[in-house]
């Protein structure tokens, strides 16, 4: 009993923060149709802004120092300013472009913001407790189970439903609704289109340092490749989930996640190391099977 | 009508010599003038054109954007490292290899055309899998793959080392032998896309559904494009290793993936040409760019760029081709002889002429 709870556990919050992050990338897929590599990055720039730009191995607290109800705020705006700025500087010159040019210079931003990242506090992983007494474990059901485990499930539930009702009940959500419906037609009845996108940039970015929070809590480590490995199952979340579908990145997301945890606790142990490859090769069964995705609405197909 | 046919297959044909004899001149130019790490970036640029122009023939005929092809680069690698190295190195870093396989010690040709041969196989296989997907989906089904199998060759400890290098290559790549490989991928894939097969496949690429509407099988040009591709980066990885004399996973992984991505893009992915001249472009960007990291005196005051100015101006640079010359540097033309007089004259310089 113990031992199914502890997996419920871990595969709820794992698949918790893959949840969030695929919301961040399909946000942004849906509205202008970017598949944005440089989400991950996004997520590495926030755990960095936690500390003191320096290329030394112990990492010394910048803004990881605040108080958690200071830093929370500061970095989720920190997060949205990032992927704000990004989407000003860069794709804004994408707007007529096809979707092919955008995905590798979305590749091409991730990659000068993990140089950039590189050459600021160099390629050593660095040690750096944020909340360090979250990882105590409690007791619940039979289960050990951390702290941050349970903080992560409630913190996903707050997001999502918090994003359900952004995205139902205000105008602008209203408007990106619209917009990831059909975009030139939306424009057409007035809405604006920077408007929606700078909308959806802001909340990735803030999502995405969401996500930076509770790795960096969970982990330990400062690295400037972490953004990649996170990156590449949200994207696969986002097109399990049927490209653009929020509600289907966030099925796909935890999805993902019980499959890896069920993975890593029923492999034999000569495979577990191959947990990654089993879990890819999962995914291209499925993407064969159901190429518009698992939660796809019926009308994703493109038209001719 | 057939005159001008047979005229436009003969300048077809103009372009893979143009270029085969623009790199001849590049790798003299670099042998006689330059020093020895000079003839070292020849021929790392030459591996890249090998692996550019196969990741060409099929990104550039179909459409797909490819990420997965890295992984082609990493199992050629490996194949030669399996059938040229010493028995006893072998049986000291890998010992877990099939016992033919330990005891094979084959010549390095025959070894760089098994491990093409052997990515050309993964590259049938999954991609007769991946793609019946098409857009988007395809493209993240291949960065799925190229995960897989950075994931096996990471963790396969007594096949290929796993993350600690595999060392002791014989380093026989020079230029002069890249250059070879380079040239025979240039021509086979002016060949493939001239041929009955790359024509389909860039009608596909153009419009899909017109083309399955004129009886193409789009499915069956994808895969064999995939196949022939898949054959030239394996070559590419197995060049790769006997020119650094060592392996290592992580040198096949999102590194090498993007740069050679962004080589594809800023020479323009729609043409031949802009393939080879994306490469030799950025090459010299990035070798100038390495010597000036290290530091340059300019009259008295020496000058440095800071460490890591070179990858993020890579990025730039590419950033900046997309939204200013979305089509690359050729913009999806080729270098031909002979123009009809129609189409407004282009330049058949060699293509080191547009690095500025």
């Amino acid at each position: 009993m113990g031992t199914v709870a502890q997996l419920f556990f871990d595969a709820v919050s794992l698949g918790g923060i893959y949840a969030m992050a695929a919301l961040g990338i399909a946000l942004i897929f849906g509205v202008m149709n970017l598949v944005n590599f440089a989400h991950g990055e996004y997520i590495a720039f926030c755990v960095f802004a936690l500390i003191v730009p320096s290329t030394d191995a112990v990492a010394v607290m910048f803004l990881g120092k605040a108080p958690a109800l200071v830093l929370i705020p500061a970095l989720l705006i920190l997060g949205a300013l990032m992927a704000m700025t990004s989407e000003y500087v860069v794709f804004r010159h994408f707007r007529r472009a096809d979707p092919v040019a955008m995905m590798i210079a979305s590749f091409a931003l991730g990659f000068v913001i993990q140089n950039g990242l590189l050459a600021i506090y160099g390629s050593r992983p660095k040690a750096i407790s944020l909340w360090p007494s979250l990882n105590t474990p409690i007791h619940v059901a039979g289960a050990d189970v951390p702290l941050l485990q349970l903080i992560v499930i409630i913190a996903t539930l707050l997001v999502v439903s918090g994003l359900a009702l952004l995205l139902k009940k205000t105008r602008i959500g209203l408007e990106m609704r619209a917009a990831a419906e059909n975009f030139t037609m939306a424009r057409m009845l007035g809405v604006r289109a920077n408007v929606v996108i700078t909308g959806a940039f802001a909340l990735s970015g803030a999502l995405a340092a969401a996500v930076a929070m509770i790795m960096v809590t969970q982990t330990g480590v400062a690295d400037v490749r972490m953004g990649g490995s996170i990156m590449l199952v949200a994207f696969i979340a986002t097109v399990i989930g049927g490209m653009g579908s929020l509600p289907g990145a966030v099925a796909a997301g935890f999805l993902i996640g019980a499959v890896s945890v069920l993975l890593q606790a029923f492999l034999p142990l000569d495979a577990r190391p191959f947990r990654d490859a089993f879990l890819y090769t999962l995914v291209i069964v499925c993407l064969l099977l159901r190429p518009q995705g698992l939660f796809a609405s019926p009308n994703s197909k493109p038209r001719v | 009508m057939s005159n001008q046919h047979q005229a436009a297959r003969i300048r077809a044909w103009s372009t893979p010599i143009i270029l085969a004899l623009a790199l001849l001149a590049f790798v003299v130019l670099t042998t006689a003038l330059g020093d020895k790490s000079m003839a070292r970036m020849a021929a790392q640029t030459l591996i890249r054109v090998t692996f550019v122009v196969g990741l060409w023939i099929f990104v550039g005929n179909s459409g797909v954007v490819s990420f997965g092809h890295a992984g082609f680069m990493a199992i050629g690698a490996y194949a030669s490292a399996w059938l040229t190295l010493k028995p006893q190195t072998k049986a000291l870093f890998l010992p877990d290899l099939w016992p033919w396989l330990a005891q094979a010690e084959w010549p390095v040709l025959p070894a760089a055309i098994a491990g093409g041969f052997l990515a050309a196989t993964v590259a049938l296989i999954s991609g007769a899998a991946i793609l019946r997907l098409s857009g988007i989906a395809a493209s993240i089904a291949t960065f799925a793959f190229l995960a897989i199998v950075n994931t096996i060759y990471s963790n396969w400890e007594g096949v290929t080392g796993a993350t600690s290098s595999v060392v002791g290559l014989a380093r026989y790549a020079d230029q002069w032998v890249t250059l070879g490989w380079a040239v025979a991928a240039i021509f086979v894939a002016a060949f493939y896309a001239n041929s009955a097969s790359g024509l389909a496949l860039r009608a596909t690429r153009e419009d899909e559904v017109a083309a399955r509407a004129s009886g193409v099988s789009m499915y069956r040009h994808r895969v064999l494009a995939m196949t022939i591709s898949g054959f030239f980066t394996g070559v590419s990885g197995a060049l790769l290793g006997h020119s650094l004399g060592v392996l290592n996973p992580g040198s096949f992984y999102l590194g090498i993936t993007f740069i050679t991505l962004a080589m594809l893009v800023v020479g323009g992915i729609g043409s031949l040409s802009g393939a080879v001249t994306g490469v030799v472009a950025l090459s010299l960007l990035i070798e100038a760019l390495v010597r000036m990291e290290r530091g340059i005196e300019i009259g008295t005051t020496e000058f440095a760029l800071p460490s890591g100015a070179q990858e993020i101006l890579i990025g730039v640079v590419m950033i900046l081709v997309l939204i200013i010359r979305p089509g690359g540097l050729t913009g999806g033309r080729e270098f031909q002889l002979g123009r009809r007089r129609a189409e407004p004259k282009q330049q058949t310089a060699t293509n080191r002429g547009v690095t500025t």
